[in-house]
């Protein structure tokens, strides 16, 4: 479900911050703003989304910035593309506090919270040795998302901490 | 359920269950009944991991109800030696049969031949997965020495990598029962399985303990297992954890007269030979089991599937419980 709240700033902790940070990362004109990514997790969004530039994608990251919310955020900017909601809830497996701003002619014209998918597939490798996704099966990994964690639909084993480790940057 | 594919335990309700081990004993009561019933059927057998009984006894059972079987055999002789995956080795193999009974060393596999095929899958066992059509046999031991409910069993050995226990366990949520694992600690349930267990089991009590003493006089089922050699850095190790989990008959003194003692076979030394001859040991009536029960899943499979005689009515013959006697 995706949960709409009224259009604000692009940079919406723009009021709390400095200006400095604006330097940092600057506004887009149309695409997708992931904001409130716990500090240094931003390069994990990337790969997660599958976003790596060679697709030419014009992307801003901003590592470590104040927040009110955290100590430390990270911040991803992506020009040009809209991000769907199936796109970015996978996000929630390691950034589940992000909010996902659709700008467009430089507005958050939506904002929605990440949700928890019922499963993810094609994002995460399992760590199993002996499961058989790890062969050359054509096969796509599937994961069921559990409270806390991830779990291999194949093996069905349960992975509770460093999720990240498992994105799968083939 | 429709009988399209068995890859786990966890999928049998209690009244599957049931379908298939009332199935199992009327074939057991008058197995000629069923002697012609998949006549020109055909199993595929593919086992990519060696096994005795588990092959033999699916192969005696679809003879038994009048097909065959077609053998992969050897891995050393197939075309998997040539680098073939296994989602091509099963397509392939789906078109010359009718069914198809997989064993294969990597967790998860038949779940994944089965996204593969139409034709009806059963896993003999994935890796330290599991192996639900052993867990039927054991189910069908278990109710005929002991009763499925209001059931005290012990499941000890090598809980960690043993198929067997995982998929039995899961099963036997669907009763009442209390379930006790007893392991040395770096055998204990894979913490996969104790989460599944607490999820599935309303009314099952688990515990886990290092030793049988403590709970041996409340058991009415002793579920032993092999700790394998290869499960330790070195052979002093090995024995010393092993020898712990044998039992003799001195061992047996301080459990019920009514108690059962079963294995999935096969032992190397954690069940004397002297018990053979007891009342308590139901190994091998439990191995023979193997062929009924065998029988009564591939009946099952292949009439949903539309093979054998009075397939079209398979499925209602099922849930009712009646075996279908009507289109003998």
């Amino acid at each position: 479900m995706v949960t709409e709240v009224r259009p604000m700033s692009d940079d919406h902790d723009h009021h709390d911050d400095n200006a400095a940070h604006e330097l940092r990362v600057s506004k887009i004109q149309d695409g997708t703003v992931i904001d409130h990514v716990r500090g240094g997790q931003a390069l994990n969004v990337l790969a997660i989304l599958g976003i790596d530039g060679t697709n030419g994608e014009e992307v801003s990251v901003g590592m470590n910035v104040p927040s009110n919310r955290f100590a430390r955020k990270d911040i991803v900017k992506v020009e040009g593309r809209e991000l769907s909601q199936d796109e970015v809830d996978v996000l929630s497996l390691i950034a589940p506090d992000a909010t996902i701003n659709i700008v467009r002619d430089y507005e958050v014209v939506e904002k929605h919270r990440v949700e928890r998918p019922e499963y993810v597939e094609g994002v995460l490798s399992c760590p199993n040795a002996d499961c058989i996704t790890t062969g050359d099966e054509p096969v796509t990994s599937r994961f069921e998302v559990l409270p806390g964690g991830v779990r291999c639909a194949y093996c069905e084993t349960i992975v509770r901490e460093e999720i990240a480790a498992l994105i799968d940057t083939a | 359920m429709r009988h399209d594919h068995l890859i786990t335990s966890k999928q049998l309700s209690r009244a599957d269950i049931e379908t298939v081990l009332d199935r199992a004993a009327e074939i057991d009561a008058d197995p000629e009944a069923v002697a012609d019933r998949h006549a020109n059927a055909l199993l595929g057998l593919l086992f990519f991991e060696p096994s005795t009984r588990t092959k033999m006894s699916f192969e005696t059972a679809m003879k038994r109800l009048g097909g065959d079987v077609v053998d992969m055999g050897s891995v050393e002789s197939s075309s998997v030696k040539k680098g073939e995956t296994l989602a091509d080795t099963v397509r392939v193999i789906e078109g010359y049969t009718d069914a198809l009974v997989l064993r294969h060393p990597k967790q998860g596999a038949a779940a994944m031949a089965s996204e593969f095929v139409d034709v009806p899958l059963l896993n003999a066992g994935d890796g330290a997965g599991h192996h639900p059509t052993q867990t039927l046999l054991d189910l069908y031991t278990i109710q005929e020495n002991a009763g499925l409910d209001d059931l005290t069993i012990g499941i000890m050995g090598d809980l960690k990598y043993g198929r067997t226990v995982h998929s039995l366990a899961y099963a036997l949520t669907n009763f009442e029962t209390r379930q006790h694992f007893i392991s040395p600690e770096s055998l204990q349930l894979p913490r996969e399985v104790v989460y599944d267990l607490h999820q599935q089991g309303e009314d099952t009590q688990i515990r886990e303990h290092e030793t049988l003493e403590p709970v041996l006089s409340s058991l009415d089922v002793l579920y032993v297992t092999r700790i394998q050699r290869e499960r330790f850095p070195d052979e002093d190790e090995y024995q010393k954890v092993a020898g712990e989990y044998q039992i003799d008959i001195e061992t047996l003194e301080a459990a019920s007269d009514e108690l059962t003692v079963m294995h999935p076979l096969p032992r190397v030394d954690e069940i004397a030979p002297e018990i053979d001859d007891t009342d308590y040991a139901a190994y091998f009536e439990q191995a023979h089991n193997a062929v009924p029960v065998r029988m009564a899943l591939l009946d099952l499979f292949l009439r949903d599937h539309g093979t054998g005689t009075g397939a079209a009515t398979a499925t209602d013959d099922a849930a009712n419980g009646d075996g279908g006697e009507a289109d003998e």
